[in-house]
C-alpha cells in the first residue's frame, strides 16, 4: 500500500480530551458525543435483538482501535484521494450568488467517485471489514447511491456484496440497480411495507441477524445501533473538514450558514460536524416535506415527528398515535425514510442545528434552476437543500457579505426517470 | 392474586411432573381479537402451559415472514396496543391460571408510555413481557417499572452470546430466559441446530432460571429433542401459519387443539 499521503492531512487539530486523540474528532465539547453507550443525550443507544450485540461490540472495538491507527488512517486517506478523488472542490456558484445576493459555495461531493458522498463511509467500513476478517457485505439502499458505493468498494476489495432495496426504489432508481449489478453485487428487491428504504433496512437487519458470524452490515447513514451513528459520521466528517479549510482559504473567515439535506442525515452530519464548535456558523438541515407538511405525506421527522425507536436507535420518528411507524412519501428515494440519525435529534434539541423542510415541488424547482444557471444536475435529495435558499432570501437572511456553503451531496443522473416523469421532459 | 407469580407456579408444577413447558405464540388480532381469545382458550385447554401474545408492530425486524405478515394483518384489521390489552383482559377472565406473556418491540410501548403500559398490562392480567429489541443496557427504566408492577421481564440470549452477555442478561431476567435457537429471525425450521444443546447448557451455568427455546421450533420432534436439555419450548410461526391457513374454516379450533396436543405430548419425558 502506498504511504505517500501524509497522515497529518487527516488530523488537523489535536484533542484536549482524556480519550486518545482521533483524527476524526474536532475540538468542540459539543462534539464529544456519543458516550460509551452510544448516547447522544436522550438519543442513540442500541435497540437490537440480543443476537447482534457481540457483533456490535466487535465493530465498536475494531473502530476504536483502527481510527487512531496510523496505517488505517493513512490507507483511508490514500484511497479517498486516489480512488474517490478527494479533496472535492469548494465551488463559488457565481450565478446563484448573484441570484440570491450572497456568496453561495457548493461543496462538490457530486464529484466523488460513484457520484455522491456515500463512498466516504462505504470505503471506511470496507477497510474496517477487511481488518475484522469478514468477507460478506450487506447493505440497504434507498436512492441506490449507498448501494452503488458499497458495491464499488466490495468489487475493489474482493468481498461478496448483497444490497437490499425497496421494490418501489428499484423502479425509480433503475439506473443504480444496473450499476450495482455491473459491479458484481446482488440486488434484492424488498416488497414488504411500502417497498422503500425503511423496509430495505428491516430486511438487511434480518439478513444480518441470520448471517452475523461471517457478514458485516455497511449501514449507509448516521442511523442504526451504536457504533454506527458515530462511525458513519466520522467517515463523512472529511466533507466538513475540507470545507472548513477551503472556506478559510478563500474567504479568510468561516461561513454564516451551512446547508445540507437530511434523510438519515449522513451528508449533513459529515459537513456539520467539523463546524459544531464554531458557534456563529448556523447549521441548517433540510428534510423532505413531500406533498406538504399538512398533507401528512412527507418524511420530516425532525420537523414533525416525535421521539421513538427504529432500526436500533432512539431518535425522532414519524409514527402514528399507536407507535406504529408511519408510511412516508418523498419524490426523493434517499430522503424517503421515517427516521433520522440520533445526533441530528440531539443537535436539534440543544439548538445547535436547525431543521426545516422543502416539498417535492420546491426541490424540483431548485433542481431545474441549478441545472440552468450553474450547469449542475444535482440529485433530488440535494435539491431540497438548494430549495431553502428561496426561503432564506424571502426572510432577508442573505446579504452580499453572507457566506453560505451548501453540501452538493450527489449528482442527479440517477434521478432522470423520476424527473422526466415529473416534468414531462424528453418529448 | 396469589403471592407466587404464575410463571413460577407453572414451572414448579412441570418440574414435579417431569415435563417441559409448551409455550405457544399468537399475534393479538390475527385474524380478529375475538378469534385470539378463542384460540388462546383452546390452547390452554389442550395442555399449553403458557401463551405469548404478540402485540403487533409495523417493523418487526426480528421476525420472519410468517409473523411479519401476521402482525401486518392484525394492524390492517385495526389492532392497537390498547386493543391488545383489552383482548388480554378477556383472555384472563376465561383463563385465570394461564401464564400470559406479552411480546413486542420497544417503540409501541415507549409511545404508549412505559409506566402506563406496565400498569395497564398488569391490570389486564399479563404476567410477563418480552421486548425483542430491548437489551439490558437500555432496560433499566423498564425493569424498574416491571418490578413495581409485579411483572416478569424475560430477556433473550442467542448462540452468539458471550459468557459476559449471559451473566448480564441472566441477572436482569425473571420468569424464564428465552434462548434463541439459532442466529436468525423467527420462522419454521427443518432441524434443530446441533449447537443448541451446548448453548442451553452454557446458559444454565449462569442462571437457575428456567431456559426456554424458541425460533424455528415447529414440530413435535423438535419439541422432544429440545426437551432433553431445556425447560421449555416456544412455538410461534408454525401456529401462526396454521391459524392463518384455516382462519375461515369451521374446524379452526379443533385443528389448533390437535396441534397443541401433539406438541404437548412431546414435552412429557416420563
Amino acid at each position: 500500500m502506498p504511504t505517500t499521503m501524509p497522515v497529518s492531512t487527516m488530523s488537523p487539530t489535536p484533542l484536549p480530551t482524556s480519550s486518545p486523540a482521533s483524527p476524526f474528532t474536532p475540538e468542540s465539547p459539543l462534539s464529544r458525543v456519543p458516550d460509551e453507550r452510544g448516547r447522544f443525550g436522550d438519543y442513540g443507544g442500541r435497540f437490537v435483538p440480543e443476537t447482534l450485540i457481540p457483533a456490535l461490540d466487535e465493530i465498536a472495538e475494531a473502530y476504536t482501535r483502527y481510527k487512531n491507527d496510523p496505517e488505517f488512517v493513512g490507507q483511508l486517506a490514500y484511497y479517498l484521494r486516489d480512488y474517490v478523488g478527494r479533496e472535492t472542490p469548494l465551488y463559488l456558484a457565481e450565478r446563484f450568488s448573484e441570484r440570491y445576493g450572497a456568496k453561495i459555495y457548493l461543496k462538490r461531493e457530486d464529484l466523488c467517485h460513484t457520484g455522491a458522498h456515500k463512498i466516504n463511509n462505504a470505503l471506511g467500513q470496507a477497510l474496517l471489514t477487511k481488518r475484522m476478517g469478514k468477507r460478506r457485505i450487506i447493505a440497504e439502499t434507498g436512492a441506490g447511491q449507498h448501494g452503488v458505493a458499497t458495491a464499488t468498494v466490495c468489487a475493489r476489495f474482493d468481498m461478496t456484496c448483497e444490497v437490499y432495496m425497496g421494490e418501489e426504489d428499484t423502479r425509480r432508481q433503475s439506473l443504480n440497480v444496473a450499476r450495482m449489478q455491473l459491479l458484481g453485487a446482488k440486488v434484492i428487491p424488498v416488497t414488504s411495507g411500502s417497498g422503500t428504504l425503511k423496509d430495505a433496512t428491516n430486511e438487511a437487519m434480518r439478513d444480518w441477524v441470520t448471517n452475523v458470524r461471517d457478514t458485516h452490515y455497511i449501514i449507509g447513514s448516521v442511523v442504526g445501533p451504536h457504533p454506527y451513528p458515530e462511525m458513519v459520521r466520522d467517515f463523512h466528517s472529511v466533507i466538513g473538514k475540507e470545507a472548513r479549510v477551503q472556506v478559510l482559504e478563500k474567504e479568510g473567515r468561516l461561513p454564516d450558514f451551512v446547508l445540507a439535506c437530511v434523510g438519515g442525515g449522513s451528508n449533513a452530519m459529515g459537513i456539520f460536524y467539523p463546524f459544531i464548535g464554531d458557534a456563529n456558523v448556523r447549521l441548517i438541515g433540510i428534510e423532505a416535506a413531500g406533498l406538504g407538511m399538512n398533507s401528512g405525506r412527507h418524511c420530516a421527522p425532525l420537523t414533525a415527528g416525535t421521539r421513538g425507536v427504529l432500526h436500533g436507535s432512539a431518535s425522532y420518528l414519524m409514527q402514528d398515535s399507536d407507535g406504529q411507524v408511519a408510511l412516508t412519501h418523498s419524490i426523493s428515494a434517499g430522503l424517503d425514510y421515517p427516521g433520522v440519525g440520533p445526533e441530528h435529534a440531539y443537535l436539534k434539541d440543544i439548538g445547535r442545528a436547525e431543521y426545516v423542510a422543502a416539498t417535492d415541488r420546491e426541490a424540483l424547482d431548485a433542481l431545474q434552476l441549478l441545472a440552468r444557471e450553474e450547469g449542475l444536475i444535482t440529485a433530488l435529495e440535494t435539491a431540497h437543500a438548494f430549495a431553502h435558499l428561496e426561503k432564506m432570501k424571502a426572510q432577508g437572511q442573505l446579504t452580499p457579505d453572507t457566506i453560505v456553503i451548501i453540501n452538493n451531496s450527489g449528482r442527479g443522473d440517477k434521478d432522470m426517470n423520476t424527473v422526466v416523469e415529473a416534468l414531462g421532459l424528453g418529448k | 392474586m396469589s403471592l407466587q407469580r404464575r410463571l413460577q407456579t407453572t414451572f414448579a408444577q412441570l418440574k414435579e411432573k417431569d415435563e417441559t413447558a409448551l409455550i405457544a405464540f399468537v399475534t393479538a388480532g390475527d385474524p380478529t381479537p375475538e378469534d385470539t381469545i378463542e384460540i388462546v382458550t383452546a390452547l390452554a385447554e389442550s395442555g399449553v402451559d403458557a401463551v405469548e401474545i404478540g402485540v403487533p408492530f409495523s417493523d418487526p425486524l426480528a421476525d420472519g415472514p410468517a409473523i411479519q405478515a401476521s402482525s401486518q394483518r392484525a394492524l390492517d384489521g385495526g389492532m392497537t396496543v390498547f386493543r391488545t390489552l383489552e383482548t388480554v383482559r378477556e383472555i384472563r377472565k376465561r383463563n385465570p391460571d394461564l401464564p400470559l406473556i406479552l411480546m413486542t418491540y420497544y417503540n409501541p410501548i415507549l409511545h404508549y408510555g412505559l409506566a402506563r403500559y406496565a400498569q395497564d398490562a398488569k391490570a389486564a392480567g399479563a404476567d410477563a413481557h418480552i421486548v425483542t429489541d430491548l437489551t439490558p443496557e437500555e432496560a433499566h427504566e423498564w425493569k424498574a417499572l416491571s418490578e413495581q408492577n409485579d411483572l416478569d421481564t424475560v430477556f433473550l440470549l442467542a448462540p452468539t452470546s458471550t459468557e459476559v452477555r449471559m451473566k448480564i442478561v441472566s441477572e436482569l431476567s425473571s420468569g424464564f430466559l428465552y434462548c434463541v435457537s439459532r442466529t436468525g429471525v423467527t420462522g419454521a425450521n427443518q432441524n434443530v441446530s446441533d449447537e443448541l444443546a451446548g448453548v442451553v447448557s452454557r446458559i444454565k451455568a449462569h442462571s437457575a432460571l428456567p431456559v426456554c427455546v424458541g425460533f424455528g421450533v415447529s414440530e413435535p420432534s423438535h419439541v422432544a429433542t429440545i426437551s432433553h436439555y431445556a425447560d421449555g419450548v416456544i412455538v410461534g410461526s408454525a401456529l401462526v401459519n396454521l391459524i392463518h391457513q384455516h382462519k375461515t374454516d369451521d374446524n379452526l379450533l379443533p385443528l389448533v387443539r390437535d396441534f397443541a396436543l401433539s406438541l404437548k405430548a412431546a414435552t412429557k419425558k416420563g
